[in-house]
């Protein structure tokens, strides 16, 4: 049938105008920053089902209501969440081409970031002091490690914050810049919903218990 | 006493004793492979080949060379990983009675667990992504991979993996704990030294490189298929890469959390799977074996897609059942993930969990059941011509099947109470990741290594290699199915039962059987270079092939194809050919190729030193390597203009030499 046809119109064989795979749009960049986001998330999933398995598992040390003051991470998850809308607020800005007011939402972003992280040291710190360090039960050495994966992928994210706010103000808002900026919006509100989980089941139903 | 604190502050735990100078087994290994490494230093230190291999291999993106370095590394890697093999089948075939046998249990646990991960991890892995990485660009009408200085960096990160294993051999001790590192036996407490460790790192850097590398391969199958190639147009090989990926971007994830947990244990003294203080040590059993499990098919799938484009193209018909072989893909593909339970039947979930476990695994080899068939349908009244990639197909068909059945007969819950941890399930696993992956590499690197080259491989020698593997296999493997029946437990350097011997020295037979099977592919090889003239492909289409690579020159040049080819057929080459399909001879465009970078080398480098310092103690020199790590790819993001344009007259001159070429035979 299709030789039919091809008998009148000859068949198109070739891409016959310039076009280049990849390059210049953000196509394969946002679908395999998704794909690594997935591969996060099952790392954290992971870390998840391991605090699953021994969030009860306290070796006759402390138990969450004893160490996990709510107040403080009520503080934490506020200044996450807030760092989340000003983001939020820089990608409008970003859209337009605007880089200063776009640089200027980053930048409080990466404060409230950083307010996050020098809250989450005082807390490991305190605990630390009071005997219930990683080493004390199966219980707190998971619930160190996901919250400590947590924070280190925002210590990273602010790193590349730091870098991308020196390569905007080098390049501006030229393509690639926008692609890289529209990466990290989308790891900075991935490590927001993390946290959402971290604070549900970890402090909230750990004091309930 | 400070002299002493100074030495442990700049070399952590590494002293003099931590070379074999007083193993009369390793040392002369050691002096044989520093030998080797010299005499190559001082050849291409001799023949100015540094250069060359710095700008054309090392630092290069082309998914191509790529490709073929993982290849390379791969086929080195199996010679280590079979000197492991042939050492355990020597000291199992004399180890009874009285006779000790010439490997001491420390030295043997080493042996079985070194030779596990390898095979798996450095030869497997690593010969499956360099295949999909050479052929699967090409086979979609793809210039490159999505992310080609990933792609270079991936490839970096697991040979720096490799070398940290080579590096255990002769600096420290590898892991005693069997080839997954199970807790408790891997925590501190039971292995103090190095060697889990070593295995630790060494598969951390190699898994991130994995991980990058799926991620890569899963973005260009799903977004740089040519104008026209539909999903259900798209090769076999190329649905199987897709699945593969998919599987492995989501189990590598499990098995990172779970090292990184484990590492948690040993450097920071967590306690998650340890015996004390609420640790729950078969948490690591899952979290490795959801990994585990699924890399199986990781490993498989591609294998299928090979033997599938094989079968097609050697009986020349279109392969039966396409769609249905699609659908067995995604089938395994969703089934992979739920049977990880079935490797710890014994664990004790009790008969609910077991029997679901058992029911799914079962229900595996339907699809792969009908994938046998599809093929034996492919080759139904076909014109097969039995050139060595079909005999790799045939031989893998009947030895496959067979591992096949005895899997279904271990899926059972009662049976494999008995049979759990018996040479019996060695020789299961053994048949279908050598009857089905081995076989379908070999079967791979026979097909397109005139793709690559430009020349076929030595037919003769390139027989001598098959026979050698599948008559060895039998060999070797048989004896084992029988022993392993009889209750032999795995993972034994000494028997008493005298009566066992003869099937142990059958097995060393076989062993020998398959080394000259090894020797016979590496003479294919050298043959091939050497008779290349004759053995010249000039046409770019040797075997008379029905997918996209086979319309462009062998080797391809940098840029693949002068025009994105449009598809209009499932079989793209066989469709274009039938249609009477003419290139175009004049026409071209520039064409915008990425650079090469040296970043990937540097990371990968960083990575390997910052992987040595952490195993020796040494953290001042991990610190460091750390920072720099971080420094060289923060660097690297800087560099924003890598690409660069191949002008027309450049296709021009390339394409014209081609056709010339294959004017003149």
């Amino acid at each position: 049938m299709s030789g039919a046809t091809s008998d009148e119109t000859p068949i198109v064989w070739h891409v016959s105008e310039d076009e280049d795979h990849g390059a210049g749009h953000s196509g394969p960049t946002a679908l395999g920053f998704w794909i690594y986001l997935m591969s996060d998330a099952l790392i954290f999933a992971s870390l998840f089902a391991m605090y699953g398995v021994v969030s009860t598992s306290y070796a006759g040390g402390p138990v969450p209501s004893e160490i996990f003051d709510l107040k403080l991470v009520a503080i934490n998850t506020a200044l996450l969440l807030a760092s989340s809308i000003t983001f939020g607020e820089a990608m409008p800005h970003m859209e337009a081409g605007r880089v200063g007011p776009m640089r200027a939402w980053l930048v409080a972003t990466g404060l409230l970031g950083a307010a996050f992280l020098g809250v989450e040291l005082y807390e490991f710190h305190h605990l630390i002091n009071e005997g219930a360090g990683p080493q004390r039960s199966a219980f707190l050495s998971a619930f160190f490690a996901l919250v400590g994966t947590h924070g280190a992928h925002v210590f990273f994210g602010l790193i590349w914050m730091v870098v991308l706010l020196v390569q905007t103000m080098q390049h501006g808002l030229i393509e690639p810049m926008k692609r890289r900026v529209m990466c990290l919006s989308m790891f900075w509100h991935f490590l927001d919903i993390i946290w959402i989980g971290v604070f549900t089941f970890v402090y909230l139903l750990g004091v309930l218990r | 006493m400070s002299d002493n604190r100074l030495m442990q502050t700049i070399f952590g735990r590494l002293t003099w004793d931590a070379l074999p100078l007083h193993d009369p087994i390793v040392l002369p290994v050691f002096g044989v492979v520093a030998l080797g490494g010299l005499v190559t230093v001082f050849l291409l230190t001799r023949y100015r080949l540094w250069g060359y291999l710095w700008k054309e291999w090392f630092t290069s993106v082309d998914h191509k060379k790529v490709g073929i370095m993982y290849v390379i590394l791969g086929i080195v890697m199996l010679l280590r990983g079979f000197s492991d093999a042939i050492m355990m089948r020597i000291q199992q075939a004399i180890a009874f009675g009285p006779n000790e046998g010439y490997l001491p249990p420390h030295h043997y646990d080493q042996i079985f667990t070194a030779h596990g991960t390898i095979m798996i991890f450095f030869v497997a892995i690593p010969l499956v992504v360099g295949i999909i990485n050479f052929v699967m660009p090409l086979q979609i009408g793809a210039r490159d991979v999505a992310f080609p200085f990933l792609n270079n960096l991936s490839f970096w990160l697991t040979a720096a993996g490799a070398v940290l294993v080579m590096t255990s051999l002769f600096v420290g001790e590898f892991a005693r704990t069997g080839w997954l590192g199970y807790a408790p036996l891997s925590e501190l407490d039971y292995s103090p030294d190095t060697g889990v460790d070593y295995y630790l790192w060494a598969l951390q850097i190699a898994g991130v490189g994995t991980t990058l590398s799926a991620i890569n391969m899963v973005t260009t199958i799903v977004k740089m298929r040519a104008p026209g190639m539909t999903m259900m147009k798209m090769p076999i090989f190329c649905w199987t890469a897709l699945c593969s990926n998919v599987l492995a971007v989501a189990i590598f994830p499990a098995l990172t959390a779970a090292f990184f947990l484990l590492m948690l244990d040993r450097y920071v003294g967590t306690n998650f799977f340890t015996n004390d203080l609420g640790g729950a040590p078969m948490m690591y059993w899952n979290m490795v074996w959801i990994w585990g499990h699924p890399e199986v098919y990781v490993l498989v799938l591609p294998a299928f897609g090979i033997f599938s484009e094989i079968t097609s193209t050697f009986t020349g018909k279109r392969l039966f059942g396409y769609s249905s072989m699609v659908y067995a893909t995604v089938v395994i593909t969703i089934l992979a993930y739920l049977v990880w339970l079935h490797h710890f039947f014994t664990m004790g979930s009790g008969p609910t969990v077991n029997s679901f476990f058992g029911i799914a695994t079962m229900v595996i080899a339907i699809p792969t059941g009908a994938k046998i068939f599809n093929w034996l349908f492919t080759m139904y009244r076909g014109d097969i011509r039995f050139d060595l990639p079909m005999m790799w197909v045939v031989a893998f068909m009947l030895t496959f099947t067979v591992g096949g059945m005895t899997g279904v007969l271990l899926a059972i819950p009662p049976a494999d109470f008995v049979l759990h941890n018996s040479l019996f399930l060695v020789a299961h696993f053994h048949n279908v990741i050598i009857g089905g992956v081995l076989f379908g590499l070999f079967a791979g690197i026979v097909y397109w290594f005139p793709k690559a080259f430009g020349f076929i491989l030595d037919p003769f020698w390139g027989k001598v290699g098959f026979w050698g593997w599948v008559i060895g296999y039998w060999i070797a493997w048989t004896p084992m199915y029988v022993v392993g029946l009889m209750g032999t437990t795995r993972r034994v350097n000494h028997f008493d039962d005298v009566s066992l011997q003869p099937y142990f020295i059958v097995a060393m037979v076989g062993v020998v059987i398959i080394a000259i099977g090894i020797f016979g592919f590496i003479m294919s090889i050298v043959m091939g270079v050497k008779h290349r003239r004759r053995l010249a492909d000039t046409t770019g289409d040797p075997w008379e092939g029905r997918t996209l690579e086979w319309s462009t020159s062998s080797p391809p040049p940098h840029y693949n194809f002068a025009f994105t080819p449009v598809i209009h057929e499932l079989d793209a080459w066989y469709d274009m050919k039938r249609r009477g399909y003419e290139r175009p001879a004049d026409g071209y465009r520039p064409i915008h190729m990425p650079g090469n970078t040296a970043s990937g080398v540097l990371i990968s480098g960083l990575a390997l030193v910052m992987g040595f310092g952490m195993i020796w103690y040494i953290w001042w020199l991990a610190a460091l390597a750390f920072v720099g790590l971080l420094a060289v790819a923060i660097g690297h993001t800087f560099f924003l203009d890598r690409d660069y344009v191949i002008p027309p007259d450049e296709v021009a001159r390339t394409e014209a030499h081609w056709h010339e070429q294959g004017a003149l035979t």
